[in-house]
């Protein structure tokens, strides 16, 4: 599969149903970016970065993410239910002993609810194929170096699940409120492609 | 539901099948044993759905690889979302 998609046929596909449901009156013009807007809209990467800040402050909503993240996820107003069916997901956490880090290779698949659209690298060819088979020297490319001691675990979106890294809280952040540590997390912390 | 899961540390082995059309079970993964880390609910194969087939849920499930065995090196490990259909076992 591509990454690029601009000329393709599938896209000239694509433009074509379109254009046919347009003249039928079965889809009014512009409607399609409108419900992609629509299922975008609120997604970005504050979101995580809020439920990460909370996991940190919170040892007991921590826990109640990681065993059933999509029935925590209202505890701070967001839920997976955006698009057209409640999406599950999987919260994995960084620890002493493991790295996580979230690559769909298949495709392109991410939690959009939560992190907003995916950054153009997360759907390129070299990362989907390259992170599965040597994730350390990827995320070293990153700027993150992992120490030796430290296990990595790569998680391939493949099926129904979408994924979201729980970074470890930074030391010297005692003194941050929920909202300072908020500000801390990146969306490449939420992706495992950086330490926050 | 007719399927029984496969309960978490069950050791299974990917099908080895290329089939014509559209997979979820990444070449990679093909002919590998990983171990059920859990049951990620249950949904409708998608490789079937994508050939316009009308099936049941099955169970689907994170299946973690040693990266040993998918790439013959390597110290990490590779989790994959399987349906059972794409699943021996026990292995």
């Amino acid at each position: 599969m591509s990454g690029e998609h601009h000329s393709s046929t599938i896209s000239a596909q694509v433009r074509r149903v379109e254009a046919l449901l347009e003249e039928r009156g079965l889809l009014a013009p512009g409607e399609v970016d409108q419900r992609i807007d629509e299922f975008a809209a609120g997604g970005t990467p504050a979101n995580g970065a809020r439920v990460v800040a909370r996991a940190w402050v919170d040892p007991g909503f921590r826990d109640r993410l990681l065993a059933d993240a999509n029935a925590a996820l209202p505890e701070v107003g967001l839920s997976m239910a955006g698009g057209l069916q409640e999406q599950r997901l999987k919260v994995v956490a960084n620890t002493a002993d493991v790295h996580n880090v979230l690559v769909c290779t298949l495709c392109s698949c991410y939690p959009i609810a939560l992190l907003g659209p995916s950054p153009s690298w997360y759907k390129s060819e070299a990362y989907r194929s390259r992170v599965v088979r040597d994730p350390r020297s990827v995320l070293a490319e990153f700027g993150v170096t992992v120490p030796e001691a430290t296990g990595i675990a790569v998680w391939d979106a493949s099926a129904e699940s979408r994924y979201m890294v729980l970074p470890r809280r930074p030391q010297g952040t005692d003194d941050l409120d929920e909202a300072g540590l908020t500000a801390l997390v990146t969306r490449r912390g939420l992706i495992g492609t950086a330490l926050v | 539901m007719t399927t029984t899961p496969f309960a978490p540390g069950t050791r299974v082995r990917t099908r080895t099948a290329d089939p014509d059309g559209h997979t979820r079970l990444p070449r990679y993964a093909r002919g590998v044993t990983g171990t059920v880390l859990e049951v990620a609910g249950h949904h409708p194969l998608a490789d079937d759905r994508a050939r316009g087939l009308d099936v049941p849920a099955q169970p689907v499930y994170h299946v973690r690889f040693r990266a040993a065995d998918l790439f013959g090196s390597g110290e990490h490990t590779v989790t994959v979302e399987l349906w059972h259909d794409h699943l021996e076992g026990p292995a």
